[in-house]
């Protein structure tokens, strides 16, 4: 097994190929992944500011573009 | 675990067979440092590695994490070590910068939530996660650039006014047609998701400077799928432009499974396969 930071393309793993986009990543790791408070304690709100702080790189400022049937925010409901 | 050092935990496993402990002494995470595993007998155990404390203390974390290249450095080190067990087991992601003082800490809290984390383990078992974003082309939309001037040939000309107008038109047009397109996309992927999906996340449309694919992103969803369902949910959903034109679909992953690992939504899930 390689190293994850060793060419990932070819680690001939069955899970992800290449290497993911900044932006998919940080939408599943800023608001993903199970929340158990460690002795470091960020909370989430912490985590909210790190997406306020970097909005402009990470969403728009502007509201130009919700989209034909609106986003809501994050948020999982069963299949519909 | 040494003077100045926390401890930096991944994701939780069921108590791995003996190639996982061997894996984790092949990997390096965040910090460039060793993984290992920190086990609770009977059940389960938790991947982790030492952090510098200097980094990894609440301030600065908190400072760290508003730098964008620490914190693309940071995802892609918790990412690589989370998809490389990911590919061996189930395991349940912990949120980004989850951090302790030791390892004695995270086998208290494997203790502690032990029902909660084989629960969700449960609930993901053999299943992984797959994006699917939905694009509508711009086209040829500049809004502030006025339409040329009447300049067809063979047509009488028209005034400065009828042109813009005639040209705003022709945008307006080929944007519902491209929002229409979309909106049939999505019920196609819908409906591939009643086929092959057991959950969904709604994540919200990628915009800002990161959001460098061609298009306006309209929906940004991931499904929890039955690995098993992986290739045939992605051809599908693939197919849902057939047809259409001025919309793209873009589907990503397997993921391990990020956008399913929290607090069960008051379910029941809809459709299992």
């Amino acid at each position: 097994m390689n190293t994850p930071d060793r060419d990932p393309a070819r680690s001939g793993t069955p899970l992800p190929q290449r290497q993911a986009a900044l932006i998919d990543l940080l939408d599943r790791l800023l608001s993903g992944g199970v929340v158990v408070t460690g002795d470091v304690v960020l909370s989430i709100a912490d985590i909210d500011l790190v997406r306020i702080s970097l909005r402009a790189l990470i969403v728009s400022i502007s509201e130009q573009n919700p989209g034909p049937w609106g986003a809501g925010p994050a948020g999982r409901t069963a299949t519909p | 675990m040494t003077a100045g050092s926390l401890v930096y935990v991944y994701a939780v496993a069921r108590e791995p067979a003996a190639t996982l402990v061997t894996m984790a002494g092949t990997l390096t995470g965040v910090a460039g440092s060793p993984v290992h595993l920190v086990l609770r007998s009977p059940a389960l155990a938790a991947v982790v590695s030492p952090v510098p404390e200097r980094d990894f203390h609440e301030t600065a974390l908190r400072r760290h994490l508003e730098d964008l290249g620490w914190l693309e450095a940071l995802a892609r080190a918790h990412h690589g070590v989370i998809e490389a067990f990911s590919t061996h087991a189930t395991v349940l992601p912990l949120r980004l910068a989850t951090v302790y003082r030791d390892d004695d800490r995270v086998r208290a809290v494997l203790h502690d939530r032990q029902g909660l984390f084989l629960d969700r383990l449960g609930r993901l078992d053999g299943h992984v996660e797959l994006g699917v974003k939905i694009y509508v082309d711009r086209g040829s939309d500049t809004p502030s650039e006025p339409a040329p001037p009447a300049a067809s040939s063979s047509d009488p000309p028209l005034g400065p006014g009828r042109s813009y107008l005639r040209h705003r038109r022709a945008e307006q047009d080929s944007r519902n047609d491209a929002e229409r397109a979309a909106e049939r996309a999505a019920e196609r992927i819908e409906a591939t998701a009643r086929a092959h999906a057991v959950e969904r996340a709604r994540h919200r449309i990628q915009e800002g400077e990161l959001a460098t694919a061609p298009g306006v992103n309209v929906s940004n969803d991931a499904y929890l799928v039955p690995a098993a369902h992986a290739d045939a949910f992605r051809a599908e959903a693939l197919r849902s432009t057939d047809g259409l034109t001025g919309v793209r679909v873009d589907v990503t992953g397997p993921w391990a499974p990020y956008s399913f690992a929290g607090l069960p939504e008051p379910d029941p899930p809809g459709s299992a396969p």
